[in-house]
């Protein structure tokens, strides 16, 4: 089985500031690591491939520094790496990155053919989680987004549960197909000896806009449809609410109520 | 301080670090608390490849020698000295058969062993030998191809949940200690159960257990090496492993001090940070500095170790011969006085650093939601295990009475 897991890395702190002028985040000078929800993505490919043999190949988009979240992912049990980097991929949105990302894995079937790609639900950067199913988008396969547990892998199809929001649902997709995972699925193993050592000694294979055969007319920030308007960091907010009632009977009733009207039974 | 010298050590040091405080932290008091085994933590030993630090990589382990697998030990034990266990007997118990397996051997149980698939332990001490290993009683009769195994063993760690265990046996009772041999006894061969769990002062996470052979019967291909030599690989085995405890030693005073001066740094009495008040400043001084000492006598030992340990692995695997013959060919040092050394200063020094960081922090060190109280009772058994302080001292002193016989006979 030949699985690609798509990683991005992002900063350290979800406390990043953001330029008021532009909308951006401010990267430079702030601690850079895989986005958590990669982790995940890479565990969960790294798993099947000791449960099912096979190759974990690792894709990343980004500037020369983002070759240090590839190091990290054969350190954390991936068999090869590749980097997309090009100023014209710069201020992609995701249309535009998923767009990249998908002619990058496009080559890597070329040489060899991928069953499986697998994404963190979103980044901790800018939350979107649109990039899973973008790419499935791009590449015409079957995707599943919240994946939260394998169930079962068949010769030609991967059964896995996804969360929904009224609980779960179990889904069968055939290979080849997306899923983007969430923390609930596996608890990521810490990168071993033998993969740092591994790390040092890669070769990150690098790929360019042309590389990749991409239309440069797709990419990069004055291509892309969408704009950033305004980034902020949300507020933390506690919410608290009084269950109002005659007495304990006609509270827990209203209680009941809150509870089934927000669905949350 | 770091004593690692090369790449390799380096990056033990490293994914231990990364794996105790991610992995291990948050399953200590709580495995401590209950007494069990972690099964979790186990896998991930396996997955970060810590289960196979010292072995080749033919075997699929990492290369390293007794320097990676004491800094290993160190650094988990740092965070907790019960769970640091799995790994640390699966190799107490393998090293005797790594050192006296043949070929053929080594290739059936190292892949295993390496990969942690496959748990080891180490099973000497008898209810009437301890100290005095050499009044085992734990009988194996020849019986055609196989030896027919009798007795039992008590407090063998990692017990019940290991998988093969390197039994010290007496193949020729009349022969008394030269009887003594080792076989690799594997769970499930019948007539061989497990009988009392032991509840333990320390080290709670690693279960202790009593071991019962009744007429079990084991294929003569297991013995190590030949039969009545089982002294020899004995005392082959503890000079290796007690640096490791020693390592372990370190590791205990270190979390102490870890959790120690934090706490001593926040701590306001009588209007002051109380590290602060010069009696409890110098002694965490003195603490600090003896557990140095500790490390650097532990690697000085282990990296002198490796010049003779890593060669004599290569030739083994590559002639197809014994680790021990090629020790033997390699006129290797015997380690025996220094092994003890290591192993009596650092667990001294373990369990005074506990101890007296107990006493500096005080009433919330005594309480169990404060780590502190679990470091004092795991210093414990480094004084205790693979040979206790006073066996230690025997081994030291015989040393230098013949060093010191040996230089009278030269003037």
């Amino acid at each position: 089985m030949h699985i690609v897991a798509c990683v991005k890395q992002t900063p350290k702190s979800d406390n990043v500031k953001i330029d008021p002028a532009t909308g951006c985040l401010i990267r430079s000078g702030a601690a850079s690591a895989m986005n958590p929800f990669d982790e995940y993505a890479l565990e969960e490919a790294v798993t099947l491939k000791e449960q099912l043999g096979g190759t974990v190949s690792v894709i990343t988009m980004g500037p020369p520094q983002a070759e240090a979240v590839l190091r990290d992912s054969i350190a954390r049990g991936a068999d090869a790496v590749y980097q997309l980097g090009d100023m014209a991929f710069a201020g992609s949105d995701t249309w535009s990155t998923s767009y990249a990302l998908s002619k990058g894995i496009e080559k890597i079937n070329s040489v060899r053919p991928v069953d499986l790609i697998i994404c963190g639900k979103q980044t901790n950067d800018s939350d979107t989680g649109h990039i899973g199913p973008q790419i499935s988008a791009w590449l015409k396969m079957p995707n599943a987004a919240f994946v939260k547990k394998v169930v079962e892998v068949k010769e030609k199809s991967i059964v896995v549960e996804r969360l929904t929001e009224d609980g779960s649902e179990v889904l069968e997709l055939p290979f080849p197909c997306v899923l983007s995972v969430v923390k609930e699925i596996n608890s990521p193993r810490v990168r071993s000896v033998k993969g740092r050592m591994a790390a040092k000694r890669a070769e990150v294979t690098k790929w360019t806009a042309d590389d990749i055969g991409a239309d440069k007319t797709m990419l990069g920030v004055k291509n892309c449809p969408t704009r950033v308007v305004k980034s902020f960091v949300p507020k933390r907010e506690v919410c608290a609410v009084a269950v109002e009632g005659a007495n304990g009977k006609e509270k827990a009733a209203n209680l009941v109520k809150l509870l089934k009207d927000g669905k949350y039974i | 301080m770091d004593y690692a010298i090369n790449e390799m050590e380096q990056e033990v040091l490293n994914a231990t670090r990364e794996l105790a405080q991610k992995k291990l932290k948050p399953l200590r008091a709580e495995m401590d608390a209950k007494e069990q085994f972690s099964q979790e933590m186990l896998q991930e030993y396996r997955k970060s490849g810590m289960m196979g630090l010292w072995l080749p990589e033919e075997y699929g382990g990492l290369g390293g020698g007794i320097t990676c697998l004491a800094m290993a030990f160190e650094e988990l034990s740092r965070v907790c000295a019960g769970l640091a266990l799995t790994p640390g007997t699966s190799a107490l118990g393998a090293i005797p058969m790594f050192l006296a397996a043949t070929k053929e051997q080594r290739e059936r149980w190292c892949p295993d062993l390496a990969s942690g698939k496959k748990l080891w332990a180490f099973a000497l001490t008898e209810p009437e030998a301890g100290s005095d290993a050499t009044a085992l009683k734990t009988t194996a009769i020849k019986d055609g191809d196989f030896y027919v195994v009798n007795g039992t063993k008590h407090f063998i760690s990692t017990g019940k949940e290991a998988d093969f265990y390197t039994v010290a046996v007496n193949t020729n009772p009349s022969r008394g200690a030269r009887g003594i041999s080792l076989l690799v006894i594997e769970k499930g061969t019948p007539g061989f159960s497990f009988g009392k769990k032991e509840e333990k002062m320390g080290i709670r996470s690693n279960p202790t257990y009593e071991l019962i052979f009744e007429n079990v019967r084991v294929p003569k291909e297991n013995l190590l090496g030949s039969e009545g030599r089982g002294l020899l690989y004995l005392q082959e085995t503890l000079d290796y492993s007690r640096p490791g405890v020693a390592a372990q030693a370190v590791g205990i005073a270190q979390g102490a001090l870890d959790e120690t001066i934090p706490y001593l740094r926040t701590r306001k009495q009588f209007g002051q940070p109380i590290i602060t008040f010069q009696a409890l400043g110098h002694k965490v001084a003195e603490l600090a500095a003896k557990t140095e000492a500790g490390r650097a006598l532990v690697y000085s030992l282990t990296h002198r170790m490796d010049e003779e340990y890593l060669p004599a692995v290569k030739n083994a695997v590559a002639n197809g011969t014994t680790v021990h013959d090629e020790l033997k060919k390699l006129k290797g040092q015997r380690w025996t006085k220094y092994s003890a050394e290591a192993k009596l200063f650092c667990s001294n020094v373990a369990m005074e650093v506990a101890d007296e960081c107990v006493t500096l922090c005080g009433g919330v060190a005594y309480m169990r939601d404060f780590p502190l109280e679990k470091y004092m009772r795991d210093a414990k058994i480094t004084q205790i295990y693979e040979g206790t302080v006073h066996i230690q001292k025997n081994e030291i002193i015989t040393a230098l009475i013949k060093e010191y016989a040996a230089k009278g006979d030269e003037e």
